[in-house]
């Protein structure tokens, strides 16, 4: 976003209109800044916080309650539950970024060949429809669980369980992109500078990447924005069912999983895990909402 | 609208069937298979018996069209069976669970009853918190209720129902102890006392998948009637003379409600799903734990079947809500 603190009566660019009008979306502001907070705490904070591990002390720190050394205690193996949560958060929240551009690109590509080509329209829709009726969390679990160990004897358990959930995600959310942006180009190519450019020529490679391209961006990115959300909650559940990530390479969702056995003595490790997932996808989505306003030139100017 | 329904009809049929060669594939060509566990020191004789003995050893297709057979046919042909004492199954194979060797069918049967009491009550008490909240909420737009309204719903969507639940476990039932923290499933109710016990253990499960729909119908609700409020007709009921009470709960609601029955419809398969969560977080015995527990254990069967069966219940549901909105709302039909 450009910054608007100067703001003399020049010629408004998009960016900065959008902005302006993002600006008056309350809950989108308060997204923005709770979710950079967190972005900061994930991505900075280890380089501030990071407590030495030593294995001789496992036994002796394990299970501490919150003091100086480490403000939200320790786990039951003594490592701080302050720097896991700064790691498990960095997991989390690139699995919800590299899933939604998955979903993204893929949705996106559909979305503009069954729009643009009339002939791949009946099939690639009906391929959307058939992927929205399938049961996805039960399909998730079962591919987590047929692929796991054979990624992870491939490439590592810890890349291997990232590709195979980020790519798992990303390859079930994509239906609902695909469904907007072909509504779009459908309307888009019937417009006259669309008819223009064909009649001096230009293949259909170059029309759509000069001219409905551009003009699908805004309710993609709102499709984003959410779809993020939706990855983080679709990761978390999935480590919350014990089909996600191995333990030493957390998110938080594992972290909440792994709570869940010491739920009754020590509360506050399930509801930090919670707490930051919970406040991640809330500020998210209000984002998105903020988003889709300012976007939507209907509605600007109201 | 005879015609619609059974065009839709004959359209879901396609559609099941390629659902269900996905899901068998995907489990079948999957890697991780039972087939590929079978320990080496096994001897190769016996190893083939063992695969031989769960029918693994015949071509994919082969397999696919057997199963299709025994859940099309053979298994509801088990069911009349059952009910009208016919022989019609006899000596057809019935779908096992490799873990338990019992038929699949028999297991979710068992299984379903726990779902839909639980799973049931809670989308009942999320419509009965939904409906109210999003009627007034538009009726009084931008007001201080419809504020928080639009709070209560927000968080809804975005706290994820194994916090909330956990959250619920912690605060009712940890701290303050009015709830226990486990679903008994062998609790029996014969009397008033086990009757409350039973209230007081679906009290949990049923608020954490109740409050997470409300949030998502009343949004529903509110846009509904705030498309309808500013409709004609409510101005010419307003001319009338008519009560606001008459106005709002007979003319506006009505008009509301069609297009939130069918989202009511198009819910109910996505609650299966996102039961799967609550009934592992609360040990509800039901067939989302069931799921659960037989990925764990790699029965491919049980698997199959009941992913297919959340499947079905999607494309269901999808015609209900189709049939429902074409019956509720004469401008849409087709014919």
């Amino acid at each position: 976003m450009t910054d608007a603190s100067s703001a003399p009566p020049k010629p408004a660019s998009a960016a900065r209109e959008i902005w302006q009008q993002f600006r008056t979306h309350k809950g989108a502001l308060f997204g923005l800044i709770v979710l950079g907070f967190l972005i900061l705490f994930v991505l900075i904070g280890p380089l501030f916080w990071d407590p030495p591990q030593r294995l001789s002390d496992t036994i002796r720190m394990k299970n501490q309650g919150p003091s100086w050394t480490s403000p939200f205690g320790t786990d039951q193996l003594g490592r701080d539950i302050l720097l896991r949560m700064m790691l498990a958060g960095r997991v989390s929240l690139a699995v919800g970024l590299v899933a939604m551009v998955i979903a993204i690109v893929f949705g996106t590509l559909i979305g503009i060949l069954a729009g643009y080509f009339r002939r791949l329209d009946g099939p690639l829709m009906r391929l959307t429809d058939m992927f929205l009726a399938l049961p996805l969390i039960p399909l998730l679990l079962v591919m987590v669980m047929l692929f796991r160990d054979k990624i992870a004897g491939l490439i590592g358990p810890e890349l291997g369980a990232f590709i195979l959930i980020v790519f798992a995600i990303g390859i079930t959310s994509w239906m609902a992109t695909a469904r907007i942006v072909r509504g779009e180009v459908l309307t888009l190519k019937e417009r006259e500078y669309v008819l223009a450019a064909r009649s001096i020529g230009a293949r259909p490679n170059r029309i759509i990447r000069r001219h409905i391209l551009p003009n699908v961006v805004s309710p993609v990115m709102v499709a984003a924005t959410l779809g993020v959300a939706e990855a983080i909650i679709t990761e978390s559940v999935l480590s919350f069912l014990g089909l996600g990530f191995p333990p030493d390479f957390p998110t938080w969702g594992r972290l909440l999983f792994d709570g869940l056995q010491y739920m009754q003595v020590y509360p506050e490790r399930v509801v930090w895990p919670g707490l930051a997932i919970s406040l991640t996808v809330l500020s998210v989505n209000y984002i998105g909402d903020g988003l889709r306003d300012a976007l939507d030139p209907r509605i600007r100017g109201r | 609208m005879l015609t619609f329904t059974l065009r839709r009809l004959l359209l879901a049929i396609p559609t099941l069937l390629v659902i269900s060669l996905v899901i068998f594939l995907l489990v079948d060509l999957a890697p991780g298979s039972p087939m590929s566990e079978i320990p080496l020191t096994v001897p190769p004789e016996v190893r083939q018996k063992m695969i031989e003995a769960l029918g693994a050893d015949q071509p994919v297709f082969v397999r696919y069209l057997l199963w299709l057979r025994q859940f099309f046919w053979v298994e509801p042909a088990y069911l009349i069976d059952g009910w009208f004492g016919t022989t019609w199954s006899e000596g057809e194979q019935r779908i096992l669970s490799w873990q338990s060797r019992s038929p699949v069918f028999t297991i979710i049967g068992q299984r379903i009853p726990q779902t839909l009491i639980v799973i049931g009550t809670a989308y009942l008490v999320g419509i009965l918190i939904a409906l109210p909240i999003g009627i007034y909420s538009a009726y009084r737009q931008y007001s201080l209720f419809d504020q928080g309204g639009t709070l209560f719903a927000m968080i809804g969507f975005s706290v994820p129902t194994f916090f909330s639940g956990t959250l619920f476990i912690i605060i009712f039932a940890v701290w303050l102890g009015w709830f226990p923290t486990k679903y008994d499933t062998q609790l029996v109710v014969n009397d008033w006392n086990s009757f409350l016990e039973q209230m007081r253990q679906m009290a949990l499960p049923v608020m954490t998948l109740g409050l997470a729909n409300a949030a998502a119908i009343s949004r529903y609700m509110r846009s509904s009637m705030l498309d309808n409020m500013t409709m004609d007709y409510v101005r010419t009921a307003r001319a009338k003379g008519m009560t606001e009470r008459t106005v709002v709960l007979k003319h506006v609601l009505r008009n509301s409600l069609i297009p939130v029955v069918t989202v009511i419809a198009l819910g109910i398969p996505s609650i299966f799903g996102g039961a799967i969560i609550t009934e592992n977080l609360f040990g509800v015995n039901g067939i989302g734990a069931a799921l659960i527990g037989a990925i764990h254990a790699s029965d491919l069967p049980m698997v199959q079947t009941l992913a297919f069966i959340f499947a079905v219940l999607i494309v269901l549901f999808n015609l209900i809500a189709d049939i429902l909105y074409g019956l509720l709302d004469p401008r849409i039909r087709y014919d």
